[in-house]
């Protein structure tokens, strides 16, 4: 039986929406025709809008759909700040955090090679928590040349929930925005847009039980982002392409069900995550759990296995069954070792000996046995390869 | 698993004859961008998605591994300082002794597999002693034991070989009957870690500091001219000498020999080339060691042609008497011995003797 614990990379659609999704699918409409094929597809697309505003405590004007999170995390990142800059010239500071996804990374990375702007990470704690005065300082530094702090509201791979009221709080006094990458919240923990005070956040379909290739950026309205994508001017102008009809009523349909069992949910999730802790713990009493033990994501259990490469521990957990992610980024398939834990202060041998157990919506204690049953063999395989040929 | 058609096709046959067979791309270079940007060798993002593929349609788990620290510490470093030597080394053999069958190995092993299967062409049999034996492929023109003539008796029993059976042009068929995109991708030839296939290019950036230029001259000493680096220079190479002046019988010029602390690069006649013995060090024996002279053949570089020779057991190697003699030969290049078409082992050339001019 196959042990699926990779929630945290993709989580099963719910069959609601696959029912509302497939529904749709072979229904013709473009939503910004005129005639009453399009009229019909808009009504889904807005009754959508509407349905995921409400689970997220926004307005729907603010609901901005996209292609998924990365773009979301685009736009919000390369958008916010041109329009920050175009605003006022001394606007170029993005300050976000050192443990940010990829989606986040890169595109600061890109606008501080092409020069369009200073990026500051601010450093996190070993638990990978932000520390909101690091945050603080560097702001003062210069408050007016801030055109954006973008923080995530839980990290993908250590399931850290960060300090994002505080984020919120310090960025507040300059005026200056706040964007958070929620991809990894929405269905887990409670996230209330307008509550939290944040200015943009990122979600996207498939980590809530929704399809892939649709998400969406929240973002105040007084805000306006300069467009990264050009056309059509769907989308308020914000995000031009013609709307995924079909995609975008599961994604609703997900995001409606996910918010509405949260609570549930995570409750049952932490226990479970929780047993399988203490039992992968009780076979391999060395391994650590990464990551803040007590505000962390529901569903996320990261542990390192000392003297163990986590990509052999994934190779012979899979040949058992055991689907789960070594959490880091795949560069050509060539494994590197974990930014976030190499962020949190971990030598590179222990950013590489780590594995991300993630539980969601169909989890079972049938997969914590499943992964139980493996670890001890595969742990002492791994060890007895330790770093064998990986280094001179 | 490269992703080119060898190995796509031998990890396809692993498989099919009940083997539980899992697909690894070695990462070889830490920024597989900066080595290979076409499909020639075997390092690029395109090179580990062919795998990839390949290994989706056989239906076997695929991983990369990371080998680029042992490969740079154990191949390309090694390929650069025997350069600096005057020497010519091969890096594949050295690849296989050092990664695929040495590093790959001992991590598979580990991780509880029980043999590395390449897509190399050669042949394994178990021997009437029990031990395994290595042959010739049966398509002579890919025969590629040659750069697996480093292999152990130890290595040999955790190696497979598919393809050793088969000539080339069935194996790419098989590729196309399977299924596999990689059925008529290109092979590759050059080195695979010097992108644009410019090795003196390449060394030239590596070595600059260390071997600048020297001088050109005859077997006589004369002075005939001056290069930027001896790297830039194999023994028996013709083209590209930059002489001035033509040989006073208007004759073609070979390099003959390499002196890599002087710079000196002597240049000579085609008769001059001519080599009829070898000192060889660092032997490596498939199965048991050589205590008496043999009566064998030798190659002296990949797919070049066999010798008939008799090698003598050395104090440090072993020694070479070519029955015929050899154009070409330098320091660092492998002597692979065989008896008939199995693979008796191989040592690095140290020496080389001319016919006429003793060592």
């Amino acid at each position: 039986m196959t042990a699926y614990l990779d929630h945290a990379a993709t989580t099963p659609i719910f069959p609601e929406a696959a029912a509302a999704m497939s529904e749709r699918l072979a229904a013709t409409g473009n939503p910004s025709s005129l005639h009453a094929s399009g009229r019909a597809a808009r009504r889904i697309v807005e009754e959508s809008r509407e349905r995921i505003a409400a689970a997220l405590g926004c307005r729907p004007g603010e609901v901005v759909f996209t292609s998924g999170g990365t773009e979301a995390d685009n736009l919000a990142i390369k958008g916010m700040l041109w329009s920050r800059r175009a605003e006022d010239e001394r606007h170029r500071r993005v300050v976000s955090t050192a443990i940010e996804h990829h989606a986040v990374l890169d595109p600061l990375q890109w606008l501080a090679d092409t020069g369009e702007a200073d990026i500051e990470l601010i450093p996190v704690d070993a638990a990978a928590r932000l520390d909101p005065d690091a945050l603080r300082a560097r702001i003062d530094v210069d408050p007016d040349s801030v055109a954006l702090v973008s923080v995530m509201w839980a990290n993908n791979e250590v399931g850290t929930i960060e300090p994002v009221e505080e984020v919120v709080a310090i960025a507040a006094e300059h005026g200056i925005p706040v964007h958070t990458d929620a991809v990894q919240a929405i269905g887990q923990v409670p996230v209330d847009f307008a509550a939290s005070g944040v200015d943009a956040l990122t979600l996207t379909g498939h980590k809530i039980g929704g399809p892939y290739g649709v998400g969406a950026l929240v973002v105040r309205r007084e805000l306006a982002p300069t467009p990264v994508l050009h056309g059509g001017g769907q989308e308020r102008d914000l995000r031009s392409g013609t709307l995924d009809t079909p995609a975008i009523v599961g994604f609703a349909a997900a995001c409606e069900l996910a918010v509405k069992r949260q609570a549930d949910e995570a409750a049952r999730l932490s226990a479970l995550r929780d047993r399988l802790v203490e039992r992968v713990l009780a076979v391999v009493p060395d391994a650590v759990l990464n990551g803040d033990p007590e505000s962390r994501l529901p569903g996320n259990a990261h542990l390192s296995f000392p003297g163990c490469e986590g990509d052999a521990l994934l190779m012979l957990l899979d040949a058992r069954g055991v689907e789960c992610s070594t959490g880091s980024a795949c560069d050509a398939g060539v494994p590197q070792a974990s930014h976030v834990l190499l962020a949190m202060g971990a030598d590179e041998a222990a950013a590489r000996s780590s594995l991300r157990f993630s539980l969601g919506h169909t989890s079972t204690d049938a997969d914590v046995d499943t992964l139980v049953e493996a670890i001890g063999p595969a742990v002492e395989r791994a060890r007895a390869a330790g770093q064998a040929g990986a280094r001179p | 698993m490269s992703g080119g058609v060898d190995s796509a096709v031998a990890a396809a046959r692993a498989a099919e004859a009940g083997h539980d067979v899992t697909g690894i791309h070695l990462a070889l270079s830490r920024n597989p961008k900066s080595y290979r940007t076409g499909a020639r060798g075997c390092c690029t993002i395109e090179d580990s998605n062919d795998a990839r593929r390949a290994a989706d349609v056989i239906g076997i788990p695929f991983y990369v591994w990371d080998m680029s620290d042992r490969f740079h510490a154990d191949v390309v470093e090694d390929f650069v300082q025997e350069y600096a030597a005057g020497r010519t080394p091969n890096p594949c053999l050295r690849c296989n002794e050092k990664i695929k069958f040495a590093a790959v190995l001992e991590r598979a092993l580990a991780l509880g597999f029980d043999a590395v299967a390449t897509g190399h062409y050669a042949q394994l049999r178990r021997g009437v002693d029990g031990l395994m034996e290595l042959h010739r492929a049966v398509d002579g023109g890919k025969d590629q034991s040659y750069v697996l003539g480093v292999l152990t008796q130890e290595q040999l029993r955790h190696s497979l070989f598919p393809l050793g059976d088969t000539p080339k042009p069935e194996v790419r068929a098989e590729a196309s009957r399977r299924g596999l995109q990689v059925a008529e991708k290109p092979d590759s030839h050059d080195i695979c870690f010097i992108s644009d296939g410019d090795t003196g290019g390449w060394l030239a950036d590596k070595l600059d500091d260390v071997n600048r230029g020297g001088e050109i001259v005859d077997s006589a000493g004369e002075v005939l001219g001056e290069h930027e680096g001896s790297w830039r220079f194999t023994i028996g190479q013709r083209k590209g000498l930059r002489i001035g002046r033509p040989a006073p019988d208007g004759r073609p010029r070979y390099v003959l020999d390499i002196e890599p602390v002087s710079g000196t690069v002597t240049v000579g006649s085609r008769e001059e080339l001519a080599v009829s013995g070898l000192e060889c060090v660092h032997p490596l024996w498939c199965g048991t060691a050589p205590s008496a002279a043999l009566e064998c053949t030798v190659q002296l570089r990949a797919h070049g042609e066999e010798h008939r020779a008799v090698v003598l057991p050395a104090q440090e190697g072993f020694s070479v008497a070519l029955r015929d003699q050899a154009a070409g030969i330098a320091p660092g290049q492998a002597c692979v011995v065989y008896e008939g078409s199995r693979v008796v082992g191989s040592g690095t050339i140290s020496r080389t003797s001319r016919a006429g001019v003793p060592a």
